[in-house]
């Protein structure tokens, strides 16, 4: 059974109305997916669309209350064991042993895939390379970094080979170099071959690493594509940002003095108000600005860039991907 | 490398294919965890599980027993020696008191490691088989410090005192499966935990017969001391010391241990599974 699954182009997971319900509040509302052999896999949405109680699914921690979910080819609520045996977990937030060594961690986690001593040595060493914590094998984890610890539960995480990686909001609470660090060591992986299976409420995030994402929003898959896409099916190429000072724009509804909107209608495709900016959409970015210009208004500042996956979620939901 | 490792994994050696061990086994490995986090810490934890019973047995059995007469109540015996078994239960009473309140919530909260665990082929079920293994191993261990130094002090009067020994272990693991089921079910910062101790574990240090008979308290509080372990515990430890176990209260005495352990630790799966599996 598992190994007609694996076979290269056919799905790792596959769910199809998969629900779940914490009492009456529904986490997810029954979503269809597929991640197929050699992917990197994006869940992209705000905190709380139900991406992480997605993931907890596909990690057979968390029963499903409805619909069907196949991991690996097999059933998750019968036969979790043996699909944890074979993937990788980075849960949010690191779930490390504290008092111990960088390398007992790695150790004392290997022995539960029922590895011998000598492999999960072995093992411990090959991984240390990897996370580039050699030289922190025998300190306490304690004193770690943020970036470091993140590391050694990515490499925690590799211990059993795996053959699908889950990875839960991998590089929230990390500073910006440890998260390109972390990018470069993610896309190793890819290119040995790994599945990648990513929740992220970073836009740029998801960019990076996916080849392909679904966008969720309040439990429900609300589009799905590749980063470019999805880019190019929701959005323009180009978007020009306005910023007003507070209160001198239509997002605020009190003075309308200033009311740049209805001049500015026919200029972009699309028109998005933000409490303190007004975002245009458009082909051509600089020309609208020219034309805006022209028109006798006068922003605070002013910028041309790439629409990106923000502006995608921003076009299906009506909010932004961080609060 | 990716390709083929899938294909071949038969051919590896064995060890290095991850795979679903045996529930008895995954529990050791549980345990192999915990030794290993142990072999670090384990200077904290002498003080409470071995230190404090022995201070007990210098206060009470040689400081206070100077001024107890050998006689019925005794058993004929020191006041010292009196204690030793009954201090025996209290000991594993406490060492299981240490274990099985903020260490569990720990694995939950602070530390995580259940969560940890949890992702791994090792069930929830397993985890607690690991956990009161783990338990089981500190009684044995911390009760059989106190004995050897109660010996060396000749507080022990018989090789009965490895009888107490048993039963003590039975008593601690018979106070904790509750307490351990109570420690996975509360959040918080652990203040929980300060009733238990205050209300629960030391009025029944003091009073469910380690250091005068429950016959003496007044009659109705008796029944209070009964539903205790350590109460049971003790009548199994002092009679197994002194010779004086009788068929039908001894039967009873276990049969109320082992029905608190399985009732603990049945609650304990059912606990850790909705909290590692919900």
């Amino acid at each position: 059974m598992s190994d007609s699954a694996a076979a290269d182009g056919s799905a790792l997971v596959s769910a199809s109305g998969l629900v779940k319900r914490f009492g009456d509040f529904i986490a997810v509302g029954g979503i269809d997916v597929e991640v197929r052999r050699g992917e990197a896999f994006g869940f992209l949405g705000p905190n709380g669309a139900g991406k992480s109680s997605t993931m907890r699914m596909i990690a057979c921690v968390s029963p499903r209350t409805g619909g069907d979910l196949r991991v690996l080819g097999m059933e998750p609520d019968t036969q979790g064991p043996q699909i944890r045996a074979r993937i990788g977990v980075v849960p949010q937030g690191d779930i490390l042993d504290g008092e111990l060594t960088v390398r007992q961690n790695l150790q004392v986690y290997g022995r539960y895939f029922g590895f011998s001593r000598a492999h999960v040595q072995a093992k411990a060493t090959e991984l240390l390379e990897f996370a580039q914590l050699t030289e922190k094998a025998d300190a306490e984890v304690e004193a770690l970094s943020g970036g470091m610890k993140r590391r050694l539960t990515i490499a925690r995480s590799l211990v059993n080979d795996p053959e699908l990686l889950l990875l839960d909001e991998p590089t929230t609470g990390l500073d910006p170099q440890a998260r390109h660090l972390l990018w470069e060591r993610l896309f190793r992986l890819k290119q040995r071959g790994a599945t990648l299976i990513v929740t992220t409420h970073y836009m740029d995030e998801a960019e990076q690493l996916c080849d392909r994402l679904v966008v969720m929003d309040h439990g429900k898959i609300v589009a799905e594509g590749a980063p470019n896409d999805l880019i190019g099916r929701y959005s323009t190429r180009e978007v020009l940002e306005l910023r007003f000072p507070p209160g001198e724009h239509d997002g605020d509804e009190q003075t309308s003095e200033n009311p740049p909107t209805d001049d500015l209608k026919d200029l972009a495709d699309r028109i998005e108000v933000l409490p303190d900016r007004l975002l245009l959409y458009t082909a051509d970015g600089e020309g609208a600005l020219a034309a805006a210009h022209a028109r006798g208004v006068r922003p605070v500042s002013s910028l041309v860039r790439r629409s990106t996956l923000e502006d995608v979620f921003l076009h299906l939901t009506g909010r932004s991907l961080v609060d | 490398m990716t390709d083929t490792t899938t294909r071949t994994e038969t051919t590896r050696p064995p060890g290095t294919t991850p795979r679903v061990v045996s529930s008895l086994h995954a529990s050791l490995l549980f345990v192999e965890g915990a030794w290993t986090w142990y072999k670090r810490n384990w200077k904290a934890t002498v003080v409470s599980s071995v230190g404090l019973p022995l201070l007990y047995l210098l206060a009470m059995g040689l400081g206070f027993g100077s001024q107890v007469r050998p006689g019925a109540l005794t058993g004929g015996v020191s006041y010292l020696q009196y204690l030793t078994p009954a201090l025996i239960a209290t000991a594993a009473v406490q060492t299981a008191a240490g274990e099985s309140t903020f260490p569990v919530l720990s694995g939950f909260k602070w530390q995580k490691h259940y969560l940890g665990i949890a992702a791994t082929p090792i069930t929830p079920a397993q985890i607690v088989g690991g956990q009161f293994i783990w338990i089981g191993l500190r009684l044995v261990t911390s009760c059989g410090a106190f004995v050897a130094v109660a010996a060396a002090i000749g507080a022990v009067t018989s090789a009965g005192v490895l009888l107490s020994l048993v039963f003590a272990i039975m008593t601690g693991l018979a106070f904790a499966a509750p307490v351990v089921a109570f420690a996975a079910s509360i959040g918080g910062e652990g203040n929980t935990f300060n009733p238990l101790f205050r209300f629960v574990l030391v009025p029944m240090t003091l009073f469910a017969g380690t250091f005068f008979p429950v016959s003496s308290l007044p009659a109705m509080v008796r029944p209070i001391a009964w539903i205790t372990p350590l109460w049971h515990g003790t009548e199994l430890a002092r009679g197994a010391a002194f010779g004086t176990l009788r068929v039908w209260p001894t039967t009873g005495h276990i049969a109320f241990l082992l029905a608190l352990i399985a009732v603990g630790v049945a609650l304990s799966r059912w606990r850790f599974r909705v909290r590692l599996a919900s």
